[in-house]
């Protein structure tokens, strides 16, 4: 199994974000992504950095890819998702507005905010030139089983959503901006305060999601800790790991730990508990009755 | 020329009374996990589709059939059926959502005109175009994430036409792209057909007031003498930092019929109007009040004035993200 760290969902100031990717250049993770794809305000922050990091990424010997936006609406960002293809890496779709641009002949992969949830969708794409999807989160396990089949059959390699908050909606709204009450024009880049996300609760304060300028995040992490050996088993080669602040670099290693058989799924869960602060662990979409639940809920625990 | 109104029919009855009313074109779905209405009670059988099909044509309006769910891996023969049975029936076109079924459909019918849904979130010119040169597109229902200027900047783009939603339901994140639903219920608009779902919903009395809970969240609670809004998940009243509140959208519907001068003017063909699960009388007043409008329109003369307020349901009205301040 190999891992990729997925693109950051958050807004991180400039030196932070380049820290984060000198980290990942020497975390045992195979892949990464990197680039915007929440907010196109966001790029011009820190858009100066990322030819340096996607450098030190491929002399570290990982594999680099670049993401789109995932909502592509205005002329700026169809200009912005046009010259994508230009930074010499392979680039990740994650709005199918990136292959009105990229060169016929051109490999790429798709990223979780793809609409990929059957055999023919993915045969279409590999078609097109797809060589990794990962596929989106929300999907069941006899899916995931069904489309890594699928995958296999045609040279696609398929990754799943392995650790972080989840990526549940992406709107023309800005939230931040909204409860700030700004218009998202005027944002004043209220996002950049919660590089984690803001926690939304609900009236009885029971945690619930977290808001990301215009994305939606659950408020929940993540976590396929308890599904390695089942996702193995089904044929997937990657998890993908979303970035979070604190010592990612520890967590990467964690997963390393729990797929080289040296830590165990409890182990891990614990682990990953503490390194977030405390963040609640989910698996529900791949087993669950909802997306919400944890597979290995303590009784009297919300499930 | 005078814009296309498309109407919601949840059932055969639906059907012919908004074909009554005026409709230009009607659209619906077979009863069944395909459609994004998939409710208990709703939608259409083979047999009805291919009689409300005659029925239409026989009054000269049109009827589309929404399959427009993600197909799930492994079952895709369940939407490729449903494809081919509309077909069979003579609808007059599909709208579709999943790129594997349009692929498939393209493939397959060739001659089955083929819109492009909402739920594929196609949200700028190069999309419609790349979906009319990969398969033949022919319409998109454009995502609820657009101004009117950025609509009619799509439009001078591109010659696939335009439909947008002018009343009924809001969402407020971009369409088929939004797993809040099953998040907290473990059943969605792409893979179910759903949204916030009923089977999931619970009323607690709560000392006088009473809470709605989504899948066992919180969505909303209000006094005993306040109306209660049904708990949609992206409408419900959250705490986040020192605020609470209405944090994505407040409980409100959509409502454009003020903007559709400029709708026509922005080069749209068709306005839409959701609500498949709505009632028959409330289908044909919706629809009586819009072609009026339209035809008002191409007249040249003014809008009817406060035509709709009274379908809102007590609730507030939004122009939505045709207007900008509105994100």
């Amino acid at each position: 199994m190999q891992l990729t760290v997925g693109p950051n969902q958050f807004f991180w100031k400039a030196d932070a974000w380049s820290d984060f990717y000198d980290q990942m250049a020497t975390a045992p993770v195979e892949r990464v992504v990197l680039g915007e794809l929440v907010c196109s305000k966001r790029l011009p922050f820190y858009q100066d950095r990322i030819p340096g990091a996607i450098e030190t990424l491929l002399e570290a010997g990982k594999e680099v890819a670049v993401t789109s936006l995932a909502l592509v609406t205005l002329k700026r960002e169809r200009k912005l998702t046009a010259e994508l293809a230009d930074a010499g890496v392979e680039v990740e779709v994650n709005d199918l507005t990136t292959l009105a641009y990229l060169p016929k002949d051109a490999p790429f992969s798709v990223g979780p905010l793809v609409n990929v949830y059957n055999e023919g969708t993915l045969a279409w794409l590999a078609d097109r030139g797809a060589t990794r999807i990962c596929l989106p989160p929300e999907l069941p396990l006899a899916s995931v089983t069904a489309l890594a089949a699928e995958g296999a059959a045609r040279g696609v390699a398929i990754e799943v959503w392995g650790h972080g908050r989840l990526p549940l909606a992406i709107s023309g709204r800005c939230y931040h901006a909204r409860l700030h009450k700004r218009t998202k024009d005027n944002c004043q880049f209220a996002c950049e305060d919660d590089p984690d996300g803001l926690s939304v609760r609900t009236l009885e304060d029971q945690p619930f999601l977290a808001m990301n300028g215009v994305q939606t995040l659950s408020d929940s992490c993540a976590s396929m800790a308890n599904q390695l050996e089942v996702l193995e088993k089904a044929g997937v080669t990657a998890l993908r790991l979303s970035p979070q602040t604190g010592d990612f670099a520890r967590v990467c290693q964690a997963w390393r730990d729990r797929i080289d058989g040296t830590l165990d799924a409890a182990a891990l869960s614990a682990e990953l508990e503490t390194l977030s602060g405390g963040m609640r662990l989910s698996d529900g979409f791949l087993t669950g009755a909802r997306g919400a639940d944890w597979s290995r809920a303590k009784e009297g625990e919300p499930a | 020329m005078v814009m296309e109104i498309v109407c919601p029919a949840g059932t055969p009855a639906s059907l012919r009374a908004a074909v009554k009313a005026g409709a230009h074109t009607v659209y619906c779905g077979f009863a069944d996990e395909t459609n994004a209405r998939n409710f208990p009670g709703l939608n259409f059988d083979r047999d009805e589709m291919r009689e409300g099909v005659k029925f239409a044509h026989d009054h000269g309006a049109k009827v589309l059939v929404a399959i427009n769910t993600y197909p799930r891996a492994g079952a895709e023969a369940i939407w490729h059926r449903a494809v081919a049975d509309a077909e069979k029936c003579g609808v007059d076109a599909v709208i579709l959502a999943d790129l594997g079924l349009l692929a498939y459909a393209a493939k397959h019918h060739p001659g089955l005109r083929r819109h492009l849904s909402v739920q594929a979130a196609a949200a700028n010119a190069d999309m419609l175009n790349f979906y009319a040169s990969e398969f033949g597109v022919k319409r998109v229902v454009l995502p609820r994430v657009l101004s009117v200027p950025e609509i009619a900047a799509i439009n001078a783009e591109t010659e696939v036409e335009t439909e947008v939603f002018v009343f009924g339901g809001l969402c407020v994140m971009a369409e088929g792209r939004c797993s809040l639903s099953s998040y907290a219920t473990g059943l969605s608009p792409n893979m179910n057909g759903v949204c916030s779902p009923a089977s999931h919903v619970e009323y607690h009395d709560d000392h006088g007031a009473l809470s709605a809970k989504l899948g066992g969240f919180t969505i909303h609670k209000v006094g005993a003498d306040e109306p209660a809004p049904y708990p949609t998940l992206c409408k419900g009243c959250f705490s986040a930092g020192d605020a609470t509140g209405h944090l994505f959208e407040d409980p409100v519907s959509l409502n454009a019929e003020k903007l559709i001068p400029q709708l026509a003017k922005a080069g749209v063909t068709a306005l839409k109007i959701e609500g498949r699960q709505r009632s028959r009388s409330y289908v044909a007043q919706v629809v009586r009040n819009f072609r009026a409008a339209v035809e008002a329109q191409a007249a040249g003369r003014p809008m009817p004035e406060g035509m709709l307020a009274q379908l809102t349901e007590g609730q507030a009205a939004t122009a939505g993200a045709y207007k900008k301040t509105w994100r």
